[in-house]
């Protein structure tokens, strides 16, 4: 009881919802293992004696959860970070911990084309920090040669657009690599990191989501984050990852995201989706800047239609969290899925197959799908093609009027 | 003053014989002094500079003829290249053109020079530096204008944009880097394949340069003696690297290695068009595919959010704009010569840009195209797409 009230109690110390959430949940794990393993030994060993030996000593474990718990969450100072500096915070922490660590990519070297890796070179050098020639391929293959190696290697591509060149490196080289050598070789020291998504006037080459086209590929861990914290607890969890990560940042967010970020470093669990909402009659799923425009439909939803959405960020695309996902419709029985990427072979069409295996007796409505149309990216009629909280806002009262 | 000045002008007709009426005298009291065409040079001709040759016995000749038909239809398209090109940077600052703005300034002279020395029929393919290419193979500036505002009277409907225009025997316009040269291969291929006598201008930047497919392109042309004209337009930075800095070797005309190659001064357009003529006729003897390396400068950085100068000094694009501008090397060749007069280019001047003027006034009042767009031409047939979603 003891212990459970001092976790409990602890937890408002460390920022963010989800730590206080898990640090909460681990007080009650905690607590129970204790109890448990009081009832379990009061059997065992009548003598009253050992009790108090137990419970001091489950206090101590309890502690020591607690403390390893911390490790994982954010806490500590906070600077007020847009998503490009929060980037920038996390390759800084992974130089200054990981002395194998090395940045590369098209004009890295002055800080980016967005930015992100403004003050590396000057600080780590530029052995460390360096820029490659403009050949895609060559970035990730030569990528895959450093991490097999043995060094961290963090590759950024320019903008996720210009991936294809590297596409056979990524599928055919990356992702096979610790398949096809039986383990004794791989190269989840490599992380790819490229800016995604529209961005108002980007047109077809600087719009793209091709997350699609990497999730049909086995070996290949990616991730998408919705704003600073997320993209530096994620973009770590990458590094640290012993898979090669794709790890998409949402360009559109760069600057417009601002969030209180802590400087030193933490990670988010991968293959972990974060519901941010909690609601009862209908599932809102996507991730990157999508997520955004779903928080406002949900609010639009809960005003005009007294509809409670729950909203989830899925985060890591693959693996996804298909438990999290799965518990939530079948507590609500409606799903909508939104991406900007072409509908067709989206991965919300991923998402809905196995939601359909999965849950399909507590469907109350088919499996609703918002996302970008079948077209390329186009340059005039972005407007037209994203899908915004309106064609959203629709398909929930659809959903509802089934 | 006007009717002293007509006086004068019908006196000095009397003398040299011509024909008074045929005198105008421009509005807004402009008075434009008429010179007989007999005061002209018709033709002179130039030294230019020496070509540097890998694996040619012999390169382009070292003198060009330019007659002053030429020098002026050369001058004029440079000058519209010039001044569209301005205006674009400036509806751009204003929001009226939206998305990526890739400007052409400063490298007039390899556009107009290549066009000089190759034929309509020809083909010629690009990266995303395109709007004097567009120019030079036929578009008028109002399509291109439109074309960069994003309206239905642009030359690809409004839906391509700055780096996607396309013309008969003009293959854009290719945002990705790189992409378009084995395209420009292909292309060649086919000319081959028809026995048309046409080539392939294929064109690339120093920054792709160092892309992978160009090698592959390089060896399928020289394998199957593609009739393709690889030319690479070095202005010295890809984006905002410089080539000493991306290139294990920056002699982009050797790079070909057993590909023969030119290094060309672009920002002369005689020399290109020298360089150029050499090259398609070494392609149309069924030779092979040559390289030509065009050096040359842009002024205006990479693409309309690049300041330009945070990797080159104000200094620098200053010293190529006073020593090395192709539109004024142009002028002053053909003035030192006596083969045109300031009037005359200054009239050329006002003239387009009241053409420039006119195709701002249609880009920017021209409707936006209409929503059926947004689904049309994805497939050659286009099934019905729907649109609830």
């Amino acid at each position: 009881m003891l212990c459970f009230t001092y976790t409990y109690l602890k937890a408002p110390a460390s920022c963010g919802f989800i730590a206080t959430a898990s640090i909460r949940l681990l007080a009650i794990r905690s607590s129970l293992f204790t109890w448990l393993m009081n009832a379990e030994i009061k059997k065992q060993y009548p003598n009253a004696e050992c009790t108090k030996t137990i419970k001091i000593f489950a206090f101590f474990m309890c502690e020591v959860l607690h403390f390893f718990n911390l490790i994982g969450s954010p806490k500590g100072p906070t600077q007020k970070m847009n998503l490009f500096q929060s980037i920038t915070s996390a390759l800084d922490n992974t130089l200054a911990s990981d002395p194998t660590a090395v940045i590369f990519g098209e004009d890295v070297a002055f800080g980016g084309v967005f930015r992100c890796t403004v003050g590396l070179r000057d600080k780590y050098g530029k052995d460390r920090v360096f820029n490659t020639p403009l050949c895609e391929q060559g970035i990730v293959g030569f990528g895959i040669g450093v991490a097999v190696a043995g060094a961290t290697a963090i590759a950024e591509i320019q903008f996720a657009d210009y991936i294809f060149p590297a596409f056979d490196q990524i599928v055919n080289e990356a992702a096979k690599y610790r398949y096809r050598s039986g383990n004794l070789f791989d190269c989840g020291n490599l992380t790819i990191r490229a800016p995604w998504g529209c961005v108002g006037h980007g047109a077809l080459y600087h719009s793209q989501s091709p997350e699609a086209f990497f999730a049909h590929c086995p070996g290949l861990k990616i991730v998408i984050p919705r704003g600073p914290i997320q993209a530096k607890g994620l973009l770590l969890s990458c590094i640290a990852d012993k898979n090669p990560c794709i790890f998409f940042e949402p360009k559109i967010l760069y600057r417009a995201a601002v969030e209180q970020v802590p400087e030193e470093p933490y990670t988010i669990p991968l293959s972990q989706a974060e519901i941010l909402q909690e609601g009862s009659d209908v599932t809102l799923v996507s991730w990157g800047t999508q997520i955004h425009v779903l928080k406002e439909v949900a609010s639009m939803a809960q005003e005009k239609l007294g509809v409670s959405c729950e909203v989830i960020d899925l985060q890591t695309i693959l693996p996804w969290d298909i438990e999290t996902v799965c518990k939530s419709v079948v507590k609500t029985g409606r799903l909508l899925i939104s991406h900007e990427a072409p509908v067709t072979g989206g991965f919300a069409a991923e998402i809905s197959s196995t939601v359909q295996e999965e849950c399909f007796l507590n469907l109350e409505a088919p499996i609703s799908r918002v996302c970008g149309y079948d077209t390329p990216f186009p340059h005039i009629f972005e407007p037209f093609y994203t899908p915004d909280k309106w064609k959203c806002f629709e398909a929930i009262k659809k959903m509802i009027n089934y | 003053m006007k009717t002293m000045l007509a006086i004068i002008s019908n006196a000095l007709c009397r003398m040299t014989g011509r024909n008074a009426g045929a005198q105008t005298v421009s509005e807004g009291a402009r008075v434009v002094v008429s010179r007989s065409f007999a005061d002209f040079t018709p033709q002179a001709t130039f030294d230019i500079k020496k070509c540097d040759l890998h694996r040619l016995e012999e390169g382009p000749p070292v003198k060009a003829e330019l007659t002053r038909e030429q020098g002026l239809q050369y001058y004029r398209t440079m000058q519209t290249v010039r001044r569209m090109e301005l205006k674009a940077d400036q509806l751009y600052k204003q929001k009226i053109i939206r998305g990526f703005c890739h400007l052409y300034d400063g490298q007039e002279a390899c556009a107009a020079g290549i066009e000089a020395a190759i034929n309509p029929s020809d083909h010629l393919i690009t990266a995303y530096r395109a709007h004097g290419y567009t120019y030079t193979r036929g578009v008028s500036v109002k399509e291109i204008l439109a074309e960069l505002t994003g309206r239905r009277g642009g030359v690809a409907k409004g839906k391509g944009g700055s780096m996607h225009m396309y013309a008969p025997h003009f293959y854009g316009g290719n945002g990705i880097v790189g992409a378009q040269v084995p395209l420009g291969a292909g292309i060649a291929l086919a000319c081959q394949y028809q026995g048309n006598n046409q080539v392939c201008v294929t064109l690339y930047g120093d920054g792709a340069a160092n892309q992978g497919q160009l090698f592959e392109s390089y060896n399928m042309a020289a394998l199957w003696k593609l009739p393709c004209i690889f030319i690479c337009e070095n202005n010295k930075y890809g984006m905002g690297t410089s080539v000493e800095r991306a290139a294990a070797s920056t002699d982009y005309y050797k790079r070909g290695d057993f590909i023969p190659g030119l290094r060309v001064d672009g920002m002369d357009v005689l020399c290109v068009r020298e360089a150029t003529q050499f090259a398609a006729d070494h392609c149309r003897a069924g030779k092979g595919p040559i390289i030509m390396e065009l050096q040359t400068y842009r002024y205006h950085g990479h693409s309309m959010s690049d300041p330009g100068v945070s990797y080159r000094t104000r200094e620098e694009i200053q010293e190529v704009r006073s020593k090395s501008d192709p539109i004024s090397m142009l002028k002053e060749r053909m003035l030192s010569h006596n083969m045109a007069s300031v009037e005359e280019f200054k009239e050329i001047d006002i003239e387009i840009r009241k053409q420039v003027e006119e195709a701002t006034q249609f880009a920017t009042s021209d409707p936006e195209p209409p929503l059926e767009e947004l689904c049309n031409h994805i497939f050659s047939k286009n099934p019905p797409l729907e649109m609830s979603k």
